[in-house]
């Protein structure tokens, strides 16, 4: 998969995103849905890899809360550019349940809504395939300021000024 | 009013190079006409029936005379010469070009504006009572927590993205000219019973398809909460609101469907886990504060005996102070508005010669200010009562001294199908319709207060679910019909008008309201208002004359417009 990761570069990882009906490699790390992990974790369990869980805007993060630790990385999934679910779904990760590891935008995800996943606590993007991945770290230097306090651990402004 | 640091000049000014840039790429075809859209609506730039349409915030209403200035040179520079105020007390350009939208908005944050978030699916502009700071019956002035809540709400991360548009109105009087309780969250500043001030909030108001007033959440929120609070508001409706029907994605909706206490519950449990990091503390707020201090008044202004002679020598200034201008706190000041309803121009219309006018008449007389209302009108906020007589002359000289503030000509309308291409039916043309029909002055006084709003399509820009007179233009198979609702109210005691029957023809809105006012007339006890009347006898008196001699064929053929 072909990312901007946590250093903010440009990079190929081995991470895949499984159906849940596709084969299960026997290693690398793989994405299955809550759906999956849910049918099938003893096996996946079992497995040398590392694990990620998809995890979608409607995703009732409460049941899935427990678990969070066996996974490396969480796949935020955005069906579509303008879907803000996931956004909260990633503050929610990072600050009510602690979520450490890796959270990763895939979807329909842009150069125009990157910056804003990061200041969620989303680490890595998977962009549209079509899109310039060089071209959207861009994003990230837009801007130099902020209003708000958010999980990038922004100091509102309003404390800056004092 | 608010002035910016440099940490504010640096984000309107990176958000002009990154809008210049995602024009650019618009341009060279690296983004699509579908991903272009929500980029450039969340900077209020529409693609409009015959040009795109720029809406530039006006935060609740308050504008510096230099931004007046600005507005006229862009009204010059990149459009037909005027300006449109709109419902959110913002300001609309109707003919800017595409290309050239991001030379228009490095002007505007020359002068500290900007368009973000005036249109999109996030929130919007802010609104306010237009008497902030100047009215007696305020508890507080609701200004220093709208400011603090724009910033806050400006690209804030989480909710940028949200099911639809978003918007706060903030009062802080016992009178509601806000509109509150039809706003997306409406705030009240109100005293508890141990004196002190903070919130009480309403949430899932709005208009359009499923007009509903908002509900009570929270009788009173202490000031520090206020941010968590809205924030608990905007994660339980950004993940739980619904994104696959237009129709049913506002936070009314939610509120419906969930029903008032269940979503309460919701916003309280998200809210006591979030509220102790985001408080907000009494020095940021009396920080904030600090920008909205009084004027240095005359403290002798009162002492001023040239206003009693030019009423009692002037009968038309006389008229102009009693239907124009309002008290002040402060003795020997007074509220004046300027009116953009002049006869024979659309409501909310503003020329570029009249912006610069008002921008020097600002500077004499108003403290360099000037703020724009919900109704689509100016107002200054802080005229010395000996300043008033030269005031009214400028006005007049200018077309902008129409005494009608208040009167059934004094209506909001939204652009209609004149430009909107949303729009089912022309607005502009009935209003011209109802100036014509209503043009003698004495009988609209002697009418009292009247509010008619009329809106050219379902999305209720012009508020007509709210109208104690509401006009809504609909379409039937490219005919435009007009819908006729009595009742409505965008005050303390916000209600949905009540429709009188089948639409009327283009021609015969005007008649119509003549014959509503003739009920009214001859129904009305002593001084009674218009609402009033309506609330007591109900629709059917009007609906009777309304109807009366048109045949029940021609009735039976509108009825399902």
């Amino acid at each position: 998969m072909r990312i901007i990761d946590k250093a903010l570069q440009v990079t190929e990882d081995d991470w895949q995103l499984l159906d849940d009906d596709g084969d299960l490699p026997d290693d690398g790390g793989v994405i299955v849905s809550v759906a999956r992990w849910q049918k099938e974790r003893e096996a996946l369990s079992a497995r040398e890899g590392r694990l990620g869980l998809k995890i979608a805007g409607d995703t009732p993060l409460e049941t899935i809360a427990p678990d969070l630790g066996r996974f490396a990385l969480l796949a935020l999934e955005f069906p579509k550019f303008v879907d803000g679910r996931c956004f909260s779904q990633a503050r929610l990760l990072r600050g009510r349940y602690g979520y450490r590891g890796e959270l990763r935008a895939v979807g329909d995800v842009v150069r125009d809504t990157i910056d804003f996943m990061r200041r969620c606590g989303i680490d890595s993007y998977a962009l549209r395939p079509d899109k310039n991945a060089e071209d959207a770290l861009e994003a990230f230097r837009e801007f130099s300021v902020r209003y708000q306090g958010a999980a990038d651990g922004a100091v509102p402004i309003y404390r800056q000024r004092r | 009013m608010y002035r910016y640091d440099h940490f504010d000049q640096i984000i309107v000014n990176e958000r002009v190079q990154q809008f210049r840039d995602q024009t650019r790429r618009f341009l060279a075809g690296e983004l699509s006409d579908d991903e272009f859209r929500p980029l450039r609506l969340r900077n209020g730039l529409y693609i409009q029936r015959y040009a795109p349409m720029l809406r530039v915030a006006v935060p609740y209403g308050l504008l510096r005379s230099e931004q007046v200035r600005m507005f006229a040179h862009i009204a010059r520079r990149y459009d037909r010469n005027y300006g449109h105020f709109s419902t959110r007390q913002n300001i609309q350009y109707n003919w800017p070009k595409l290309e050239e939208v991001p030379d228009i908005l490095e002007h505007l944050a020359s002068v500290q504006m900007h368009a973000i978030q005036t249109s999109g699916n996030c929130v919007r502009n802010i609104t306010a009572d237009h008497l902030a700071g100047v009215a007696a019956d305020e508890v507080e002035d609701p200004r220093p927590y709208c400011e603090i809540m724009r910033q806050w709400s400006t690209f804030h991360p989480e909710f940028n993205w949200l099911p639809r548009k978003f918007k706060i109105g903030v009062s802080g009087a016992a009178t509601d000219r806000a509109a509150v309780q039809w706003h997306d969250i409406g705030l009240y500043l109100v005293r508890n019973s141990q004196g002190e001030v903070g919130f009480k909030v309403l949430v899932g108001g709005g208009m359009g398809r499923m007009p509903m007033v908002a509900v009570v959440v929270r009788e009173f929120l202490e000031k520090k909460h206020l941010l968590s609070y809205i924030e608990a508001i905007l994660r339980i409706y950004n993940l739980e609101g619904r994104r696959d029907n237009i129709h049913r994605a506002r936070i009314k909706v939610l509120v419906k469907s969930l029903g008032a206490e269940k979503f309460r519950e919701k916003v309280e449990a998200e809210w006591l886990r979030t509220r102790d990091g985001l408080i907000l503390r009494d020095q940021e707020i009396e920080w904030m504060k600090s920008y909205f201090q009084p004027p240095a008044y005359d403290r002798s202004a009162a002492d001023d005996k040239t206003l009693e002679r030019h009423i009692a020598a002037d009968p038309a200034f006389a008229t102009w102070i009693k239907r124009n201008t309002r008290p002040h706190k402060v003795e020997g000041y007074r509220v004046a508005f300027v009116s953009l309803k002049a006869p024979g121009v659309a409501p909310g219309d503003i020329t570029a010669e009249q912006l610069d006018a008002v921008a020097d008449m600002a500077d004499k007389y108003n403290f360099g200010e000037v703020r724009s209302t919900h109704d689509q009108n100016l107002l200054f906020s802080d005229v010395h009562q000996a300043h008033l007589y030269a005031l009214w002359n400028e006005l007049k000289r200018h077309d902008l001294a129409t005494p009608n503030i208040g009167t059934l000509t004094d209506m909001i309308c939204c652009p209609g199908l004149d430009f909107c291409s949303l729009a089912n039916a022309s607005s502009i043309s009935i209003a011209k319709q109802i100036n014509e029909r209503f043009a003698d002055l004495d009988y609209l006084y002697d009418l009292g207060e009247i509010q008619l709003k009329m809106s050219g399509c379902m999305n209720a820009c012009g508020h007509h679910h709210a109208g104690h007179i509401g006009i809504l233009g609909v379409d039937k198979d490219g005919v435009e019909f007009y819908q006729i609702q009595l009742g409505g109210s965008a005050g303390n005691d916000a209600a949905e008008g009540d429709r009188i029957g089948p639409a009327l023809a283009k021609g015969e809105v005007a008649a119509a309201i003549a014959k509503i006012l003739e009920v009214f007339v001859e129904q009305r006890e002593g001084e009674e208002l218009f609402l009033d009347c309506v609330r007591r006898i109900g629709i059917e008196p009007f609906k009777a004359r309304v109807y009366a001699g048109v045949e029940s064929k021609k009735v039976r053929a509108y009825a399902h417009n």
